[in-house]
């Protein structure tokens, strides 16, 4: 660890303090956080424990209501997020902060100041020139931008406007942008959530580039093998409070787990067995689709699932999942194939009439954001939305929704000051739970759960698995779509693996090993994979 | 009856091409192409503001009666400047600090811009523009003295014998394009319009941006205004802009937030509306129901609505500045 105890004289930041209140949800609690130059420092905690309050505190986004920030050693107060970024902060936030209509380039520039005349930085030259071509050659100018980024490691098209790229590379372009400003500091809230295994990966060889180069570096993730893998030290969170600061090689998952939630929790899934019965629920047969610009989606593909069953679907991203998901909801229309739910057709009924055949669907997307909710309503009214197509008469029965949502924040143990708390306040995971509670209590026939736990915390990925797990009891169909292996392993029965939207082969949980479905995820049938061919 | 059509068609269009009709339609865009540029340099920013027909009046009325009382331009152009910037910084300051719907606080403006314009108007309405003033909008700065040639004499009389105000109108809005596509400044305000999160994480000032561009949006208004009564009339009427405020709001969505293709846009407009009296004038025309005065005059909207709908069929289509209507607030999520 020879980079941490260069300019060792100060941390890179210190928070001290921090108190936040959003009306009356305390969001930080007098919390001290310190992170040293040179350094991965993790930050963890639940769903809404205050993790991006404090990073939008330390950023300038939110002013604090009390406590002091020091950046290398002087006293600073934020009034804009402009300060923060003269201090060398920078932060990737949750949601990317891009006008999709422009290009990467022009997100990348704007905003960005000329650096001071001979302060003898390395990149001043670079941060000038750029500057001095924005606006009248926006080839020359992404021609250093690329140059800039590949020193990093970073590659992505900076002539595209922001929303034609894909989650990672939108991801890069934030990056980019804050280094560009000069950061030294840098912030990335949930980088991951969204990443392809192998792009985290590339992730976390840039940063730790950086930080051998002296950046301290924020890095906030709900998965503990990441911390474990790629940090230095982990600060804990729990409701707004700072717990803990220890030293990542002297602590295991299980402790941190324990200090994040407070006391100790049962993480293993108990998989109860399936019904022996094998009833059919959804049979898919030949499904085909290519999208408007036939770009083939799904390939012929054709699967059952059986009730009180999980079955998992694997893949690489874009491998035909959401298309799948998109098909059965009855939002997209495939070319060719055909779906039963129940030996009833349900392919070309409309998604409200599928909801009423009994099929329930929780999709992540991406973004995370705008997923079937209404954003300013609160969690009641968000369930009675779903709820008042299934009832009969033109009047609204609140009082059942009431119920209900007090049920779903009970079990599910959503953090919200009340009922009627407009949802976009909630932290992302407990928007997300919101979402589960309301499908499941729909009592559908089957569940479609696609990234159910994308971005949320460890206690609450496990409270929805059995949940999950419950409903599979009940004799309901799960068709849970994911992306850790680990866990598709130990939740399912079956897995189906995708491979650019065609059934590489369904394989029995308990008897199959992450080798195997990597292999069949890169292409390769089971039926190839038993006849001992291997492509990859 | 076919022969009828042809021949009203022929009519129609020996207006529409006349040298004198493009010329009348040029004087008459002016108004509505500095407005345009003031609007839309306001809604690349994010902020609708509705009030343009109030800021043009108030800029108007300031900027004649200071005219009036003191026989200096500049004067009258700083006042015209002053009054409308007034109107742009009272809405600024509802919209952006106060976070009031757009809206309602632009319909507010132009209501209460045409209220105070006409009380102030009225003290200097049994007047005209001074001569020293007059004069310098007789000056033709691009005129030929002697043509050669019909072309170049049609040219000349359509194009070429306008007075400096157009000119400059027309040169700025040459020189918004360029600030809005090529400097940094225009980037960062595209940016705030577009994502103001965004550009306020990038470390753009945000909320001075807006009410930068706000009341320089609201300044050119007043000064389009102004032209009405100073240079076009040479004297004040109450309400004179008679809708054309409301045509700029129009104008903006129909050139899509583009200041060059305002200079075609305003001309279309201007002569959309001049139109109508035109054809007034021609007995053959007048008789045709569609060429009504008061049908012609809803043709600007018409086409808006026909330019909106080609754009809202084409997936791909730029919507304009996603943050129109949408009140910032840094804490807000
Ligand atoms: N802008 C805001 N307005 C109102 N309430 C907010 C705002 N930002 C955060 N909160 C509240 O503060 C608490 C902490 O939220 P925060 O987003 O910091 O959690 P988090 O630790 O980042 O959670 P997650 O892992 O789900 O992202 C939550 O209860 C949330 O509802
Ligand atoms: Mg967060």
């Amino acid at each position: 660890m020879e980079s941490i105890v260069r300019n060792d004289l100060h941390p890179a930041f210190s928070m001290r303090g921090i108190t936040k209140m959003f009306g009356t949800v305390l969001a930080n609690d007098s919390v001290d956080f310190e992170v040293l130059p040179g350094e991965i420092h993790a930050l963890l905690g639940e769903n809404g424990s205050g993790k991006s309050t404090l990073m939008n505190v330390l950023s300038g986004i939110y002013r604090p209501d009390d406590g002091q920030i020091e950046v290398y050693g002087e006293l600073k107060e934020f009034r804009s997020p402009g300060d923060a970024i003269d201090s060398g902060i920078g932060m990737i936030h949750q949601h990317y902060k891009l006008a999709e209509a422009m290009t990467a380039t022009e997100n990348i520039v704007a905003g960005m100041k000329k650096p001071p005349k001979n302060s003898g930085k390395k990149d001043d030259v670079l941060r000038t020139d750029i500057l001095r071509y924005a606006s009248r050659s926006p080839a020359k100018t992404q021609q250093k931008i690329i140059e800039f980024s590949s020193r990093f490691g970073i590659e992505f098209d900076p002539s595209i406007p922001a929303g034609q790229l894909s989650v990672s590379q939108k991801q890069s372009v934030e990056i980019i942008k804050v280094l560009l400003r000069g950061a030294s500091i840098l912030i990335l809230d949930e980088p991951t959530a969204v990443l392809t295994p192998q792009e985290a990966k590339k992730l976390f060889s840039v940063l730790r580039k950086m930080a051998a180069q002296g950046c301290a570096i924020v890095f906030i993730s709900h998965k503990l093998n990441e911390i474990m893998a790629l940090c230095d030290r982990v600060t804990v969170l729990r409701k707004g409070q700072s717990i803990e600061t220890c030293t990542v090689s002297e602590i295991d998952a299980y402790d941190l787990v324990e200090k994040m939630v407070g006391r100790k929790i049962n993480l293993s899934i108990n998989k109860p067995d399936p019904d022996p019965e094998r009833r059919v629920c959804l049979d898919v047969k030949g499904l085909t689709y290519s999208d408007s610009k036939s770009v083939p989606k799904l390939d012929n593909l054709s699967f059952t699932t059986y009730y009180g069953e999980i079955l998992g679907v694997a893949g690489l991203a874009g491998g035909g999942q959401k298309e799948l998901c998109e098909s059965i909801a009855g939002i997209i229309r495939p070319q060719q194939g055909d779906i039963l739910v129940d030996n009833e057709r349900i392919a070309g009924l409309s998604p409200r009439d599928i909801t009423q055949k009994g099929v329930a669907m929780c999709f992540i997307p991406e973004d995370r954001l705008g997923m079937g909710l209404v954003a300013s309503m609160g969690i009641e009214e968000n369930i009675l939305l779903k709820e008042y197509a299934l009832t009969k008469g033109p009047l609204i029965r609140m009082k059942d929704a009431t119920t209900k949502a007090e049920q779903i924040i009970n079990e599910l143990e959503i953090k919200t000051p009340g009922l009627k708390h407009p949802v976009r306040m909630l932290s992302g995971g407990n928007i997300q739970k919101v979402i589960l509670g309301r499908e499941i209590h729909l009592n559908p026939k089957l569940m479609i759960a696609a990234y159910a736990v994308r971005g949320l915390d460890i206690h609450s990925s496990y409270t929805i698995y059995n949940l999950l797990n419950e409903q599979k009891q009940k004799n309901v169909s799960v068709l849970y779509i994911g992306e850790d292996l680990d866990v598709l392993i130990d939740l399912c029965d079956r897995i189906m693996v995708l491979c650019q939207g065609k059934n590489m082969g369904i394989v029995d949980a308990s008897s199959t090993t992450k080798e195997e479905i990597g292999q069949m995820m890169s292409g390769t049938t089971l039926e190839e994979l038993k006849r001992g061919v291997s492509y990859v | 009856m076919i022969g009828d059509f042809f021949s009203s068609i022929g009519s129609l269009l020996s207006i529409v091409f006349s040298a004198s009709f493009i010329a009348s339609g040029v004087a008459f865009s002016v108004v509505m192409l500095l407005g345009t540029v003031g609007e839309l340099i306001t809604e690349r920013a994010g902020h609708l503001n509705l009030g343009v027909e109030g800021m043009m009046l108030l800029g108007a009325s300031m900027g004649y009666y200071t005219a009036v009382r003191s026989s200096n331009l500049f004067l009258a152009l700083l006042f015209a400047c002053i009054g409308a910037g007034f109107g742009a910084l009272l809405y600024a300051i509802l919209t952006v600090t106060l976070r009031v719907n757009q809206n309602v606080a632009g319909l507010a403006l132009s209501i209460f811009g045409a209220g105070l314009a006409n009380a102030l108007g009225s003290k200097v309405a049994n007047t005209t523009t001074p001569d020293n003033i007059a004069k310098v909008f007789t000056w033709k700065p691009l005129s030929l003295t002697s043509p050669s040639g019909p072309f170049l004499s049609y040219i000349n009389k359509a194009f070429l014998s306008h007075d400096i105000y157009v000119y400059l109108a027309v040169l700025l809005a040459i020189a918004t394009t360029v600030f809005l596509f090529k400097t940094r400044a225009g980037l960062e305000l595209r940016l705030t319009g577009e994502n103001t999160a965004a550009a306020d994480a990038s470390g753009i000032k945000v909320t001075r941006i807006k009410y930068l561009y706000i009341i320089l949006g609201g300044m050119l208004c007043g000064i389009g205004g102004l032209y009405l009564p100073l240079v076009q009339q040479g004297s004040w009427t109450n309400n004179m802009t008679a809708g054309q405020g409301w045509l700029v709001v129009a104008l903006v969505i129909f050139v899509r937030w583009h200041p060059v293709k305002a200079i075609a846009g305003a001309y279309v407009f201007g002569s959309l509306t001049i139109l109508g009296f035109s054809v007034q004038l021609n007995e053959k025309l007048s008789s045709i129901p569609i060429f009504n005065q008061y049908i012609m005059s809803m043709f600007p909207y018409l086409l808006t609505i026909i330019v909106l709908i080609a754009f809202s069929s084409r997936k791909k289509a730029w919507p304009g500045p996603k943050e129109i209507g949408r009140p910032y607030f840094r804490e807000e999520r």
